[in-house]
């Protein structure tokens, strides 16, 4: 691992709906060049927490601050949804999959490169006459589309309706999706569920290979083999609050996290719960 | 299924029939001496209800001993004969467009007319509808616009049809805009009624605003359009069609001019719609349709790309409006109601949303098939009414409801079949 610098600093962040508080004080932060996993039981504010990193919530306290390699900072708290993931380049992809399911495989992947390829039309107005870089533009985002499909191993169902695509591959395809608006981080919520342990180990080695080349990755996911594997860096969070934070070892040797989610007996975890109360 | 099925439902119908037809056919209104007088009909009520008892029984009967066959099944089949179709229909129906003046009598050019500005004003709702997934019940708002603007301009300046169109098309563009913003929030039922109550407030200024638009009196003595300069009138002086190519003159000539002025509009509608699809933003219209949540997280200004459907669509209503005008050289806000709309949309809707070919196939269903059997009076109203109940059980999704890629890797690709294709939520 490189030096690793900070990407994303998560400074009390703060969620409420109405008298419901989702999250509560949360900070922690996701380093450059690393896979960062959220855990936690259901509920915990998981998602939550990616709905206002990505955009979709505003939260009602604390601060996101993303830094790219050049220096240049965002606050995401403050940014309208889609300009987050265009100019701060977040991406993400949903725990319920969100495909363009009437479309194909090939055009989900071009719709992700919208941005880019609508400055290529003028204003759609030359591009209606024929003229203008275009047909350049759409070369070179059907090779993105191409480059994607190879390693998400979908080159073959590239002209079929993603709707028609089996669940496993439908959720790779979310991935290829998001990774052709060029992101500096990936959010990936539940990427891991339904899938079975041969996607998994495939999903594992995809995943790893977008963090080497230079994407790094914040990650929700239940299954614990895989967090186990993949993760750099673990946070987990409880009732909207930080249990814990650390390197897969640590995280697995903390008693208040495993009396919270690993699945100690609820006698033990009162056992625990009030020797390491502050 | 037990025996008494059949029986119970038959029964039923009768007795819904027996509700409807009472008060309908049961109770005959005819005028005596001391006014109008109510004749009851209780032979003609209890023919009716038996009819219906015996034919519902029947229809259940068929069905038990048939096997019952896969949902859907039949519409999968009749989907893969229209797709076939659809190679050669194209062709043929251009080809059919192009000469059909040259053999047809002037009420079937008049027809044709008629038919290419619905055609036209169904591939602009289409953008709006079938494209973008935006339910728009006010479409008819955008042909006022369109209509009036070209009346005003070429009464107010003088200009004629051909420099006073690309100003309606603009400025019903901006009255899509207009529309566009405050409605962006609203989703389904509820975009509906705003769209709705648009097209009514368009309507409703128009009437009331007497000064600029003549009210209901409406604006008269519309300019005709020009053929480079060529007037199509009664004489043969030089500055006429007639007169510059020596021709005896006929109103027959301005009719087929028309004509070709519709079809020219109505094509070009077509050519960008077909090169829209195939380019970044007639794609993310459709991705839009498909999944606005998941647009937005690949940065994707959905604002912008819902008022460009709704200005896209609106410009092309706006050219189908100053047609309108050009072609009646009358106008008044009786000939936007909301009748129009709905009528565009049902061509949209029946045609199947976003197929260019369904919209062609609509319009000679909903509105030639009517004008064509004239002579049935009010029978044809019946057969169109039975025509509507056929088409849902059989064709539900509307007539050409197969989706073709926008751009494919090469092999060729088949068409997606609607059960995958959404229909939007707003």
């Amino acid at each position: 691992m490189a030096a690793a610098e900070a990407l994303l600093e998560v400074r009390g962040l703060g969620m409420r709906f109405g008298g419901i508080v989702a999250l509560d004080d949360v900070s922690f932060t996701a380093r450059r060049g690393e896979i960062t996993a959220v855990i936690g039981p259901n509920g915990a504010g998981k998602t939550t927490a990616f709905n206002c990193i990505t955009g979709f919530y505003r939260p009602s306290a604390g601060s996101l601050q993303l830094t790219h390699a050049d220096g240049r900072g965002f606050a995401l708290a403050a940014m309208p949804g889609h300009l987050i993931a265009r100019r701060a380049r977040v991406a993400r992809t949903f725990q319920n999959i969100r495909l363009f399911a009437g479309m194909t495989v090939l055009e989900n992947l071009l719709v992700a490169q919208h941005v880019p390829l609508m400055a290529a039309t003028g204003l759609g107005v030359l591009a209606i006459l024929g003229l203008g870089r275009y047909r350049a533009a759409e070369r070179h985002a059907i090779a993105k589309a191409r480059l994607w499909l190879e390693r998400t191993d979908l080159l073959a169902r590239a002209d079929d309706p993603a709707g028609a695509l089996p669940y496993g591959a439908q959720r790779r395809l979310e991935i290829a999706r998001a990774m052709c608006t060029d992101p500096v981080l990936l959010c990936l919520d539940e990427p891991a569920a339904g899938l079975n342990p041969r996607e998994t180990a495939a999903l594992d080695a995809l995943l790893r290979g977008i963090r080497d080349e230079g994407c790094s990755l914040l990650l929700i996911e239940h299954d614990m083999g895989m967090v186990m594997r993949v993760s750099d860096h673990i946070i987990v969070l409880d009732h909207g609050r930080k249990l814990g934070d650390g390197t897969p070892a640590e995280i697995r040797a903390d008693p208040r996290v495993i009396a919270a989610y690993l699945g100690e007996d609820e006698e033990d975890a009162d056992h625990l719960a009030p020797a390491d109360a502050p | 299924m037990s025996q008494r099925a059949p029986l119970l439902d038959a029964f039923l119908s009768a007795l819904v029939a027996l509700g409807l037809f009472a008060p309908m056919v049961g109770l005959e209104t005819t005028v005596g001496v001391h006014g109008i007088v109510l004749v009851p009909r209780p032979l003609a009520v209890a023919a009716l209800v038996g009819a219906v008892f015996v034919l519902r029984l029947a229809v259940r009967l068929w069905q038990a001993r048939r096997p019952p066959a896969p949902a859907g099944a039949g519409a999968v089949r009749i989907g893969r004969a229209w797709a076939g179709m659809g190679r050669f229909l194209v062709p043929v129906l251009l080809a059919a467009a192009l000469l059909m003046p040259w053999v047809a009598s002037r009420a079937t050019i008049d027809l044709g007319v008629l038919l290419l500005t619905y055609v036209m004003l169904g591939w602009g709702l289409n953008i709006v509808v079938g494209l973008a997934g935006l339910l728009d019940l006010g479409y008819v708002a955008f042909y006022a616009v369109g209509a009036y603007a070209y009346a005003l301009i070429a009464e107010n300046t003088g200009l004629g049809f051909w420099s006073c169109l690309p100003a309606a098309g603009a400025l019903a563009a901006l009255w899509g805009i207009t529309l566009g913003f405050p409605v962006l929030r609203l989703r389904g039922d509820y975009l509906a009624i705003v769209t709705l109550a648009f097209g009514e407030i368009i309507r409703i200024v128009l009437l009331n605003w007497v000064s600029l638009t003549g009210g209901p009196n409406g604006i008269a003595g519309i300019p005709r359009p020009t053929l480079f300069g060529l007037r199509f009138t009664m004489t043969d002086d030089p500055g006429t069609f007639a007169g510059f190519f020596h021709l005896v003159p006929s109103p027959v000539q301005r009719q087929m001019f028309l004509y070709y002025i519709i079809l020219a509009l109505a094509l070009l509608t077509n050519w960008v719609t077909l090169r829209l699809r195939r380019q970044p933003l007639g794609r993310v219209w459709e991705a839009l349709r498909e999944d606005e949540i998941a647009c937005r997280s690949l940065g994707i200004n959905i604002t912008t790309t819902k008022l460009t459907a709704f200005a896209v669509g609106a410009c092309f209503g706006g050219f189908a409006g100053a047609f309108f005008a050009t072609r009646q050289g009358f106008i008044s806000p009786e000939s936007f109601t909301f009748m129009e709309s709905a009528t565009v949309l049902a061509i949209v809707v029946l045609g199947g949303m976003g197929s260019q070919l369904g919209v062609v196939l609509a319009t000679l269903i909903m509105i030639g098939a009517p004008e064509m059997f004239r002579a049935l009076a009010d029978y044809r109203m019946l057969i169109f009414g039975l025509a509507l109940v056929v088409m849902m059980v059989l064709r539900p999704r509307g007539l050409v409801t197969e989706r073709k890629p926008s751009v494919t890797l090469g092999r060729g690709a088949a068409a997606i079949p609607a059960a995958l294709i959404a229909e939007g939520h707003g």
